[in-house]
């Protein structure tokens, strides 16, 4: 590894402190150049963009033709009026709890059980995670079919005798956004299972032995000694999985559309369809003004929380 | 200029990188990856370059109509790449939502198809972004070609222009009537039925099909804008020509009684539909009545060519109940956007969307009818002849699911309000929705 | 192997295959869930015209045809369906320089974060971060018109760059946790060598970057081919549009039958999956990288 350049060179044979101060200098301008161009687009692509939302969902753009009239917040009661964005959030709600809820245990399910050192786990482990790769697209065409009421799995139920699981799936509006949950879990147990997965394969096998020794059983195990190792992969698959879910648009896109009575809309898409249907720019930029802050209740302390364990570690 | 050519130039990079992949894959549909077929540089004379058309015909006889267009186009042509850009789905709502991208993003198609109408007016020509054609209304005599009811809805002020003036401001290839009640003659026939008239006519008929165990009107709106579509005929069934006209000017309150009855009269038509039709679109809706499952379906006077298409004939039409001598029309038209590539192109492309020839050639096929008064003579089925036995007689007004009425923000709105309505049933929730759509959009205060 | 356990431990036996039995049932079960849509869009794909039906979605083909597949990759004019081979080139020729050009940066950027810590690093970062996380939604009208305004708009290319600049916050955060195992000392003794902070890079870590390279090209392709919402806004030309755009336009059209886009769905999969496939390991790490910590 030959890298003596001339300067450093020099800089061996001067005194020991100031060489490597001005050396310190040229890399700290070197090193601040470097990572200068990617500060500057986020600055401008994130934080720029969001404050010209913002500043959009506060005037009155509502017609193709741009008009910076400022309005303050009426956009945003107007919004909170319509009856499309109230049940928008009611599904988006029903959408998250259903979604994380269902992720969790399916993770932690799948996860506990593929760590009983079974033969074949590579094999399960593959194919739980494999609609990670997917796009929410195709997941969404795919699943559109399956859940169609006159075929896929209706059908299913009729061959093996559960005629009485049948429903209408998307196209009722008692299930509407429901049916969606059905296939985003479809797409993300398998992340929350890698997650514990992860977890609990860093749990070392003497806690739960000693727990054992102790006369525990082994659900006691499971319960006391496991789980609560586990919560911070808790904590970061409800992070993930909720913000994923908040900003969900691509999957309903594909799968439902708005579905009948909006029973599968979500925020995201009615933001699409009233900017870009609807030539409603600052009803757009409410939207996602909205959803922009819901987002950030979550992971902002997240973030937080994070970097001050790393600091204090 | 330049930044399209350093775009090739990257494109050509990448195309070496990427071309292994591609001829394993024996692809026909080459994108421009390529370098350019004709390239746009020295293009726009002498009858050659390029058209780049808009619309969202993808199917069918919408799609064989155009392509019967662009055959015509050839002809006088032969040195035009036609570059035919036909955005699928939903009823136009998607191919929109793109057309609007692109103007925003200022990067127009030569032609656009866009609905006669507020859509254009309120939209792109409110926003300075196409171009007015009275010239081209003059040389080629259009100003005399269509009728005034369509004169009077392609033509709007300019923003730009401070004397107020209108102008026209996109050509119309056809016209389409929303208001139409389809119904299956066996199916009606087998239970002693007529056609109904009123909405009592229309109601006794349905409770007659129930009975039978038929149903009686068929609905697909799995995309909203078919119920949206349905309430509409609704609406003008109930307030009439000129109650339905100010519903959209202002005239007309949202709050008003009638509409509270329009409501009503919709909210009992939706306890004869099929229970499915929140699965199914407007054609397959459509198949139930061609399967006698269904005795009735309202949809526009596209259904016609969905029939002759399933080679289904034995059908029958009246207009939508209180509809008698009313003509909800829609059109097609297209425009010229401000910054076309190909602006000389553009214009032969408008010239002979609106001539006779042209429109004799498009609509046949695509199962409309013309909107000049001196065509129609081409080969035209029975109900595109009644249709245009009627265009020339009745009362015409603007169909609002389709563009004509008011501006796609407000048409939207109403749209939404109509589709939780199909799910809520709850009428003066709804009619305050549709009131406070009107406020949005400016036109009520 | 099993059938030879200690025989000390028989007694215990029984018990323990009853419950490998329910574990195995459970995950069978659970397999046959998750593996259902590919049966689906695989039997699908391999009926003929004629045995297409939505009653008959599970049964087997009775002869191979790849009528679903050719229609959905070449089109068909007979039903005016535009195939999705031109889509498929157009996803590659924008993921495989974006990913390129991404991992590049998220070397740099995670490099500099990780051994060359600045004042305000430890507010950058995080803030940097955010900019995964945001609805993007919430950037797409100034991006509309941003990229109008520097002729971007509408081009692959201005996609591209719109990938690799949303793609900064995962990319330098997976590179910097990636250098940050990296034990210091290497870094301080090539300093003490007279490195400077690019040799450092170019001697040092540059030659073990490799796995997070890979971790963060696959995490990279995968996240541009499958995404929808940039391409879907920023490119409008049907003929420029990538794959993900043009099946969900395919889907969204009435005429196109549910059999080709089934079939379109799987060809628009083929691609992450064979990365998944071959690269899982990576993969996996790139995603549990996403959950920050990792």
């Amino acid at each position: 590894m030959n890298h003596a350049r001339p300067d450093s060179a020099i800089s061996v044979a001067r005194p020991y402190t100031a060489p490597r101060r001005r050396v310190i200098t040229r890399d700290r301008v070197i090193s601040i150049a470097l990572i200068t161009p990617s500060v500057l687009a986020i600055a401008i692509f994130v934080y720029v963009f969001i404050g010209r939302t913002a500043y959009i969902s506060l005037v009155n753009w509502n017609d193709f033709a741009p008009d910076f009239t400022w309005v303050g917040l009426d956009n945003y009661t107007r919004l909170f009026q319509t009856e499309r964005f109230q049940i928008d959030l009611r599904n988006t709600l029903e959408f998250t709890v259903v979604f994380v809820a269902a992720c969790l245990f399916i993770g932690l399910l799948l996860a506990v059980l593929l760590d009983q050192k079974l033969k074949g786990e590579a094999i399960f482990r593959n194919i739980f995670m494999f609609p990670l790769a997917i796009s929410f697209i195709v997941t969404g065409v795919a699943w559109r079919w399956l859940l169609t009421p006159s075929s896929g799995v209706n059908l299913l139920f009729d061959a093996v005798g559960l005629g009485f699981l049948k429903s209408g799936w998307f196209t009722d509006p008692k299930v509407g956004i429901l049916a969606v949950d059905i296939a985003a879990v479809w797409q993300m147990s398998g992340y929350v299972m890698a997650m514990y997965l992860a977890g609990l394969r860093g749990i070392p096998e003497e806690l739960r032995e000693a727990a054992r020794v102790d006369g525990a059983t082994e659900w006691q195990v499971f319960r006391r000694v496991m789980l609560p190792m586990l919560q911070p992969i808790t904590l970061s698959a409800v992070i993930i999985l909720g913000h994923i879910s908040l900003k969900i648009f691509d999957l309903t896109k594909s799968m439902t559309g708005p579905g009948p009575g909006f029973s599968s809309d979500v925020p995201a898409l009615f933001m699409y369809d009233t900017t870009f249907s609807g030539s409603h720019f600052s009803q757009g930029a409410a939207i996602a003004t909205v959803l922009l802050l819901l987002v950030s209740v979550l992971i902002i302390p997240y973030l937080i929380y994070n970097f001050r364990n790393e600091v204090q570690q | 200029m330049v930044t399209i050519k350093s775009r090739m130039a990257w494109l050509a990079a990448l195309a070496v990188v990427a071309m292994p992949l591609l001829s394993a894959c024996g692809t026909t549909n080459e994108p421009a990856a390529t370098p350019a077929p004709s390239g746009n540089t020295p293009a726009a004379n002498a009858g050659g370059g390029k058209l780049e058309m808009f619309s969202w015909w993808t199917t069918g006889g919408e799609e064989a109509g155009l392509k019967a267009l662009y055959a015509l186009y050839k002809k006088d042509h032969p040195n035009v790449d036609i570059i035919n850009q036909a955005v699928a789905g939903a009823a136009g709502s998607d191919a929109k939502a793109v057309l609007k991208t692109r103007m925003l993003g200022g990067n127009p198609p030569d032609a656009f198809q866009v609905h006669m109408g507020h859509e254009l007016l309120d939209g792109y020509v409110a926003a300075g972004q196409v171009e007015p054609l009275d010239d081209l209304y003059k040389s080629e005599g259009f100003d005399k070609a269509f009728p005034k009811g369509v004169l009077d809805i392609v033509s709007g002020p300019d923003p730009k222009d401070a004397s107020g003036g209108n102008h026209f401001w996109s050509v119309p290839v056809n016209i389409h009537r929303a208001n139409v009640l389809w119904y299956n003659k066996k199916v009606f026939s087998d239970n002693n039925l007529t056609a109904p008239a009123s909405f009592d006519d229309f109601f006794k008929v349905a409770d007659a099909l129930k009975a039978k165990g038929v149903t009686a009107l068929a609905l697909g709106d799995k995309v909203p804008f078919a119920s949206a579509h349905l309430f509409e005929t609704v609406l003008v069934g109930t307030l009439g020509t000129d109650g339905y006209k100010g519903l959209w000017t202002g005239a007309t309150k949202w709050d008003d009684a009638k509409v509270t009855e329009a409501l009503n009269n919709f909210k009992k038509m939706l306890g004869y539909i099929n229970s499915d039709h929140s699965a199914l679109t407007w054609d397959q809706a459509n198949d139930l009545l061609i399967q006698g499952k269904a005795g009735m379906t309202i949809m526009g006077d596209w259904v016609d060519a969905d029939y002759k298409a399933k080679k289904f004939t034995d059908y029958g039409w009246a207009n939508t109940p209180g509809t008698a001598g009313i003509y909800d029309a829609l059109s097609d038209t297209f425009a010229l956007p401000k910054g076309a590539k190909d602006r000389q192109n553009a214009l032969d492309w408008l010239k002979l969307a609106g001539s006779e020839p042209g429109q004799d050639a498009f609509n046949p096929l695509k199962g409309s009818i013309p909107a000049r008064i001196d065509a129609g003579k081409g080969d035209y089925d029975a109900y595109l002849q009644s249709a245009i036995t009627d265009w020339k007689k009745d009362t015409i007004v603007p169909s609002v699911v389709h563009g004509a009425a008011a501006k796609d923000g407000w048409a939207q709105s109403y749209t939404d309000a109509i589709n939780s309505f199909v799910t809520s049933q709850d009428v003066s929730k709804t009619q305050a929705a549709l009131a406070d759509a009107c406020k949005q959009a400016g036109v009520c205060k | 192997m099993s059938a030879v356990t200690p025989s000390v431990r028989q007694p215990r036996r029984p018990q323990i295959r009853a419950s490998r039995v329910a574990i195995y049932a459970i995950l069978v079960v659970f397999a046959a869930f998750y593996l259902m849509p590919v049966y689906v869009l695989v039997v699908t794909g391999l009926k003929s015209f004629t045995e297409i039906s939505l009653d008959r979605m599970w049964n087997l083909p009775t002869s191979i045809g790849f009528d679903s597949f050719r229609d959905a990759w070449l089109g068909n004019e007979n039903t005016s369906i535009n195939g999705l081979a031109g889509n498929f080139y157009n996803s590659i020729i924008l993921t495989v320089p974006a990913t390129l050009i991404s991992a590049m940066l998220g070397s740099m950027n995670g490099y500099v974060l990780a051994k060359w810590k600045f004042r305000g690093a430890n507010i950058i970062f995080p803030a940097i971060l955010f900019g995964m996380f945001i609805p993007y939604q919430s950037v797409l009208i100034p991006l509309v018109q941003t990229m109008q305004s520097v002729h971007l708009y509408g081009s692959l290319l201005g996609l591209m760059f719109v990938h690799i600049i949303y793609g900064i916050p995962i990319t330098t955060l997976i590179f910097r946790n990636y250098y940050a195992s990296v034990p210091t000392e290497l870094v301080e003794a090539a300093r003490i060598d007279g490195a400077s902070i690019l040799g450092v890079y170019r001697h040092i870590l540059f030659p073990i970057s490799l796995p997070g390279f890979i971790v963060v090209m696959i995490w990279q392709f995968t996240a541009i081919w499958n995404e929808f919402l940039f391409a879907v806004v920023l490119v409008n030309n049907p003929e420029s549009q990538p794959i993900t755009v043009a099946l969900n336009n395919l889907a969204g059209s009435f005429s196109v039958q549910w059999n080709i886009q089934m079939a379109g769905a799987l060809l628009a999969a083929v691609p992450t999956l064979l990365v998944y496939i071959f690269l899982g390991r990576y993969f996996i790490r790139g995603l549990l990288a996403g959950s920050v910590k990792g």
